[in-house]
């Protein structure tokens, strides 16, 4: 076999980096599942234009697909690549500024044009002119040698076989840190099922890239990155999207309810409805509506009749369902929305990530309107958090709303499977009863009679005899639901109807703190997705010794009840958000305590690095305080 | 092209109310059972009340429980429709109760679903909604009050106000072409449509009657006096005299035709009312409401004139297609094999590429 070295890595970040025609998510996915089968922990983030085909070749087209894999615990898709692949000019010029020196760029010289070149305003190729001095640089004519390798398939064009090319990064790419291919020759079999031809080509170009790596003499060196030590279990690697319809359905399940969902294409929440679209095995029901708001109002409607309605959606989509939620909120019926937030607003940058949409979640509706928040920490974190959000839906008769975003809807990590009966038991159970007597003595049903301990109002379905009864978005009289402009009674409801939501907290349990030495003086908090970089940069920090805690919410509204009494046991609390603080602003505004806000809205999760530095100033500024205003 | 998705439609000849449970044998409901305990609240003349009261007097016909029979409405007067019905009932928000209902009949094959709607709030506000569930053809009986005004706004001119009417928003007259409701339910392929009015109970009752058997979306457009901001506007077709010369009775296989008055298709492909005098009996249109293609059922509501000269009135159209929420429930049913298991589940969440870390 190869005389090659094989040097060891503890981990190693790639960015592939192509055309948006290239096939780069593809191959990225690949080399994903690949290495999530060989057990090394890994994170991932594709990047990829809002154009389904920017012109050929230019800056707009460039698709990116980033993965960070480990033989530790991997927590962001790292800060900068180590590796990059660029299939062309654009891809080049595109990343290069966010390798570091030392960088290992791989690039298809194919591509390098002299019309490709000019395309993206380069004069000279930056592989021959020296520019590209201080990294590794590995000029392979990917293109023509994946050509070369389907000499022998004479019934394919030309322009086939230059699409392989892909493939047969994949395949060199493999190489290099020695993957094992089996799990995509199974995929592209399956893939390309019916397509014969098609389907050896691509596992030739697979494997010819393979062996390219082990014979060019170009590549010195491969490289192994042992699996990481992680929790005894079975995992697959899933992305947020994936892990968010999943737990929905389990949650359906666990709740013996069927599922609904009413939803209309926006990016980046569609796959969540391509998902779930595909799984009427389950029992579930997917409708793609004429619009946002007939995607809520069918949930709605769902859930009237005593099914799980559910709607997708982004920020744009969010805003258009404001009332129908506002409606919900007065029915008081289970619904459960997610928004998978991009950057706003308007349209704003419907591919890229942001969190800015929590205020508009928490008060996006007129009137007094609480509903229930709840934001998944990490891709796999939304498996739970669908749970979580379907157990206060139905528990509370109220609309939660989850908050994901698109770094965690199109990021992936490894899962632990979880095992479903041992899922919380969320049983639903509807009243079949009446539950009180009228002046006349008979048996009557109130609808807004509430249960004591969670305010919640019975959910009688159509069907279900005696207990006829009328809602609507008019206030209604407290326990019998008729229509009232009393002014008390409004007074009363809406009271009623806030209480209702700041008694989820009971059951949320307590706001839990990292503090590994326990005597730190500064709190970083986050929420969503935000966990990863911010618990990275923690781990950068107190590598050189910082004493620093962290915390994260995964409820934000309510929060936990602890949320108060934490924040004010630190001196310095730093909120870092991709918005311009709202979370802060929401801490600040209900603890009064002096959060301070770092913020980022660039369309790209946080950096650790970045992040690290913020921490240490923190750090640093506390302990150059005085002892006096130390010890306060 | 259409792809034949290997799906069964409703059983042919299915009722709109097939899968609802009847009452057990030898029971019956009467109005009383159908009349809420809430007061009514519309205003003193108000074509609502009569249709109220049509409705609540129809609906022991069906002979279905009452548990099973849900109302659903948008804001506006007409809205207010459920809370008078001891049904189970939502009084949503403006425009959307035919999206709401969409997410009730798609998931509850077992409940008669009604929506009740105005002019404004089923063709402005929720315009798109309206005409994306008939095309949907959901399994929904929607009544659409047309008053031609905006009651509970107080009187702005409406998508059926004449170009010309001066209301409180349009001094100077209304500039808007209005809506044929009719005409532009065919156009969005709706599979039942009819009109009808308040005040003749026994109309509106044989309407209901047949909109309730449809399997699919039924559109009854129910001319309904305001008697505060529009009133009088349907008087000429209450008066007999007039009536008789105006309203185009639709009876299926019968001419069309109203008093010395009968239609017929003229020369350029179009229909027109001319004296029965003056034309060959052959060329006399008959009307055939289950035709297959809607353009004649379309050039009949095109016959409609603004100063209600000719009014064709009953059911325009009435046909046999696949209903959304039946094919919806055959995909789920066909899909399924059998009650999903804890272990289903695992399976499902597992997916096709796992691993294993061993302890």
């Amino acid at each position: 076999m190869s005389a090659k070295l094989v040097q060891k890595l503890d981990r190693v970040v790639i960015r592939f980096a192509g055309d948006s025609g290239d096939g780069m998510q593809l191959t990225g996915d690949r080399f994903t599942s690949q290495t999530a089968l060989l057990g090394n922990d890994l994170s991932t983030l594709p990047n990829f234009p809002a154009e389904i085909r920017a012109p050929q070749g230019t800056l707009p087209g460039v698709s990116s697909f980033q993965l960070h894999f480990a033989d530790h615990n991997v927590l962001t898709p790292g800060d900068a690549p180590d590796v990059l692949v660029a299939m062309n000019p654009a891809a080049l010029k595109a990343n290069l500024r966010d390798l570091p020196r030392g960088a290992t760029i791989i690039v298809n010289t194919d591509e390098f044009t002299k019309r490709n070149l000019t395309k993206v305003g380069y004069t000279a190729s930056p592989v021959d002119d020296g520019s590209l001095e201080s990294y590794h640089v590995h000029p392979v004519a990917l293109t023509s040698i994946a050509v070369e390798a389907l000499a022998s398939f004479t019934d394919l064009t030309r322009k086939e076989k230059e699409r392989a090319k892909n493939m047969f990064a994949l395949g060199l790419l493999s190489w290099l840190y020695t993957r094992p291919m089996e799990g995509t020759e199974a995929f592209l079999k399956s893939k390309f099922a019916d397509k014969p031809e098609i389907l050896e080509a691509n596992l030739a170009a697979l494997r010819a890239g393979f062996n390219y790596g082990e014979t060019t003499e170009d590549f010195a060196v491969s490289y192994e990155v042992a699996p990481a030590t992680m929790t005894p279990g079975t995992y697959r690697n899933v992305t947020g999207n994936v892990a968010l319809s999943l737990g929905l359905v389990a949650a359906a399940h666990r709740a013996h309810l069927p599922l609904f969902l009413g939803s209309y294409p926006i990016t980046p929440a569609s796959d969540i409805l391509h998902t779930l679209a595909g799984l009427k095995r389950y029992g579930v029901a997917t409708m793609q509506a004429e619009d946002e708001i007939a995607g809520v109002g069918a949930a709605l409607g769902a859930s009237f009749g005593g099914a799980l309605g559910v709607t997708t959606t982004s920020g744009p989509g969010l805003a258009l369902k404001a009332e129908t939620i506002g409606l919900a909120v007065s029915l008081e019926l289970p619904l459960i929305v997610c928004d998978i937030q991009r950057g706003g607003p308007s349209t704003g940058l419907p591919t890229k990530t942001e969190q800015a949409d929590l205020l508009q979640a928490l008060f996006g509706r007129n009137g007094e309107s609480p509903v229930a928040v709840v934001a998944p920490a990490t891709p796999a974190d939304c498996f739970d958090i669908a749970v979580e959000a379907v157990r206060i839906a139905t528990t509370y008769r109220t609309p939660v709303i989850v908050l994901s975003d698109g770094y965690l809807a199109n990021g992936s990590e490894p899962w632990r499977l979880p095992v479903t009966s041992e899922l919380p038991d969320i049983a639903v159970e509807f009243a079949t009863e009446p539950n009180a007597v009228d002046e006349k003595g008979q048996p009557t049903f109130h609808p807004y009679l509430r249960d004591p301990e969670t305010l919640a109002r019975p959910w009688a379905i159509p069907g279900t005899p005696g207990l006829e009864h009328r809602v609507g978005g008019i206030e209604k009289a407290d326990v019998t639901g008729n229509i009232s402009y009393d002014p008390d009674n409004h007074d009363h409801m809406t009271r009623l109807r806030q209480a209702k939501i700041d008694g989820i907290a009971d059951t949320v349990g307590a706001l839990e703190v990292d503090d590994p030495t326990g005597d730190a003086d500064v709190l970083v908090l986050g929420w969503g997705s935000t966990f990863g970089p911010i618990a990275a940069a923690v781990r950068l920090a107190r590598a050189t010794g910082a004493r620093v805690a962290q915390t994260h919410l995964r409820h934000l509204n309510p929060f936990p009840a602890n949320t108060g009494e934490v924040l004010r046991s630190y001196q310095r609390v730093i909120v870092p958000e991709m918005n311009l603080g709202q979370l802060a602003m929401l801490l600040r505004a209900k603890y009064l305590v002096d959060v301070e806000s770092h913020t980022s809205v660039r369309g790209l999760p946080f950096q650790a690095g970045e992040l690290a530095d913020v921490i240490a100033t923190a750090v640093t500024s506390v302990s150059d305080l005085p002892l006096k205003e130390a010890a306060k | 092209m259409t792809t034949d998705l290997g799906m069964p439609s409703a059983a042919p000849g299915a009722t709109g109310t097939a899968a609802v449970p009847g009452l057990p044998d030898g029971t019956a409901l009467t109005k009383k059972d159908f009349t809420s305990d809430q007061e009514v609240r519309w205003c003193p003349g108000c074509g609502d009340y009569a249709i109220l009261a049509a409705v609540q007097g129809f609906l022991p016909e069906l002979g279905l429980r009452r548990e099973n029979i849900v109302f659903v409405s948008g804001i506006g007067c007409s809205s207010r429709f459920p809370y008078y019905l001891d049904t189970y009932g939502m009084h949503s928000i403006h425009g959307r109760a035919p999206a709401i209902a969409t997410g009730l009949a798609a998931t509850r094959e077992d409940l008669s679903v009604w929506v009740v709607t105005g002019d404004g709030d089923a063709l402005s506000i929720g315009g798109n909604h309206l005409i994306h569930a008939l095309r949907r053809n959901v399994n929904l009986t929607i009544l659409l009050f047309n008053n031609e005004i905006y009651g509970l706004t107080k009187g702005q001119y409406s998508p059926t106000s004449h170009v010309g009417q001066v209301t409180k928003s349009t001094p100077l007259g209304s500039l808007d072409t209005p809506f044929n409701p009719v005409s532009l339910a065919l156009g969005a392929e709706a599979s039942f449509v009819a009109r009808t009015m308040d005040s003749d109970r026994q109309h509106l009752t044989s309407v209901l009657r047949a909109a309730a058997e449809h399997r699919g979306s039924a559109l009854v457009e129910i001319y309904q006096n305001c008697p505060i901001f529009n009133d009088g506007v349907f008087d000429v077709l209450k008066d007999r005299t007039e009536a008789a010369a105006r309203i185009l009775h639709l009876t299926d296989g019968e001419e069309v035709a109203a008093g010395d008055n009968v239609v017929v298709r003229d020369d350029r492909g179009s229909l027109a009312v001319v004296p029965r005098a003056e034309v060959d009996p052959a060329r006399i249109v008959r009307h055939d409401v289950s035709a297959t293609d809607p353009s004649a059922a379309f050039a009949l509501s095109r016959l409609d004139s603004p100063d209600l000269g000719h009014v064709p009135m009953g059911i325009f159209r009435n046909v046999q297609r696949p209903t959304y929420d039946d094919s919806l429930r055959e995909q789920v049913a066909s899909a399924r094999t059998g009650e999903v298991t804890d272990a289903d589940i695992d399976a499902l969440l597992a997916g096709r590429d796992t691993w294993t870390v061993g302890a």
